[in-house]
């Protein structure tokens, strides 16, 4: 069990750390964006894996220290953290669901536009004098 | 099995079918708050998920840092400064929370009461915000659960006055706008301006503006709702906890305070939800 002293200090730490990160994120956001710098913009390839980066620093802080998994016994942080990873097999199978979601509506649109001269009628017209009786 | 175990061998078996041993070392109380915490993360991520599934089905979708742009008592642009500021409120509130623990590991009644106190008008002033961001959006900007008035241009183009006339006022692809609705006899009216399109295969076309996709509103509501029904649920609870520990209850038990062990752990999880929500919503 921490002493008073080191349980504050622990404490401040991780305000500061929770706190500068947090900031961190935003200011990505904010000069990613062109708020900052008018029309500077930076290219999402590098800003949205930095973000979710240090999202997940701040998860795995919250988990280890605030919630005290550190401290716990290996077994039950692996019960608990474990199934999540499960989460991970659905963030893939979604998100290329939506992919390939909006590329059919992309495809969609595309053939909309398309310019396709009349095909020439069928129908009755076409069919033979003696299969008609037969219907 | 009882081979692993050397020197303590068959007396280890004895006791765990005799009972009384905790597994993992930790209480059943906090043993399942922690699997309650795992099937909350599992719902929230479903909600996320579903987020990020429709959000990239879309052809196009607002833009955060436009949407979120309101601060109270200030009637410019601020994108994202009062979500910051929430996202600070909750950060704080988990750390008060980890002292009332360290405090209740110290046996100390009072330290206990106060941090719970301040872990409460955190949660209380998180809550308060989000009624603030709700009312901006569903007052101020029309946004609800089946209309979404913002949207973002796909072509560049120039907005036409009420004769039809070109205006100064000119757009690229990307930007973002914001169809203003006002009140017309107790009906929201909106204002579908007129545009033109200056470039790519539709150039010279007049149109109006659209609203922007539907789920857009929906996802917002009812993701923030939920995670502001846990931060409601969570002040009740710290606050029926607080009154007991004031009440002596947990001295009493003698466990250390764990109960206020416990109910952190869930404002924890209520903070951390949050980081995810706040990434999500208004960071990508």
């Amino acid at each position: 069990m921490l002493s008073h002293e080191e349980g504050i200090r622990v404490v401040t730490r991780g305000l500061i750390l929770l706190g500068i990160i947090t900031l961190v994120e935003v200011a990505i956001a904010l000069v990613g964006n062109g708020h900052v710098i008018h029309g500077l913009y930076l290219p999402k390839l590098i800003m949205y894996p930095v973000m979710i980066g240090f999202s997940l620093y701040k998860a795995y802080f919250i988990v280890y220290e605030f919630m005290h998994m550190k401290y716990e016994v290996p077994g039950l942080a692996k019960s608990v953290l474990l199934p999540t990873l499960l989460l991970v097999w659905g963030i893939i199978a979604f998100f290329q669901e939506g992919g390939s979601w909006r590329q059919r509506r992309e495809q969609i649109i595309e053939k909309n536009k398309e310019n396709v001269a009349a095909p020439k009628p069928t129908g009755w017209n076409n069919v033979p004098e003696d299969t008609k009786s037969m219907l | 099995m009882a081979s692993v175990d050397t020197h303590v061998g068959h007396e280890v078996q004895q006791e765990n079918w005799g009972g009384g041993v905790e597994p993992f070392k930790a209480s059943y109380g906090k043993l399942m708050m922690w699997y309650f915490l795992v099937s909350d993360a599992f719902t929230f991520a479903g909600f996320l998920i579903a987020y990020g599934t429709l959000r990239f089905s879309s052809m196009t979708w607002p833009l955060p840092d436009f949407v979120f742009a309101k601060i109270p008592f200030y009637s410019g642009e601020a994108p994202l400064i009062f979500v910051t500021f929430m996202t600070f409120v909750l950060i704080i509130s988990s750390v008060t929370m980890v002292r009332a623990v360290q405090e209740g590991h110290h046996g100390n009644k009072k330290g206990v009461v106060f941090w719970m106190l301040l872990t409460i008008l955190g949660g209380l002033t998180f809550l308060g915000c989000q009624a603030w961001e709700w009312t901006t959006l569903i007052k101020g900007e029309n946004v609800s659960v089946t209309r979404n008035p913002f949207g973002r241009h796909t072509d560049d183009g120039v907005y036409l006055d009420a004769s039809g006339n070109e205006t100064a006022e000119i757009f690229k692809a990307g930007d973002s706008y914001l169809i203003h609705g006002h009140d017309h006899h107790g009906q929201v009216e909106f204002d579908f301006r007129k545009y033109k399109v200056t470039s790519g295969p539709d150039a010279g076309k007049v149109s109006q503006l659209e609203f922007g996709p539907k789920a857009f509103g929906a996802l917002f509501f009812f993701i923030t709702g939920f995670h502001g029904f846990h931060v409601f649920s969570g002040v009740v609870f710290l606050f029926v906890i607080m009154l007991n520990a004031a009440s002596g209850l947990y001295h009493r038990r003698g466990n250390h305070y764990e109960m206020i062990e416990k109910i952190g752990l869930y404002w924890h999880f209520v903070d951390l939800v949050w980081v995810f929500v706040f990434l999500v919503f208004y960071l990508l």
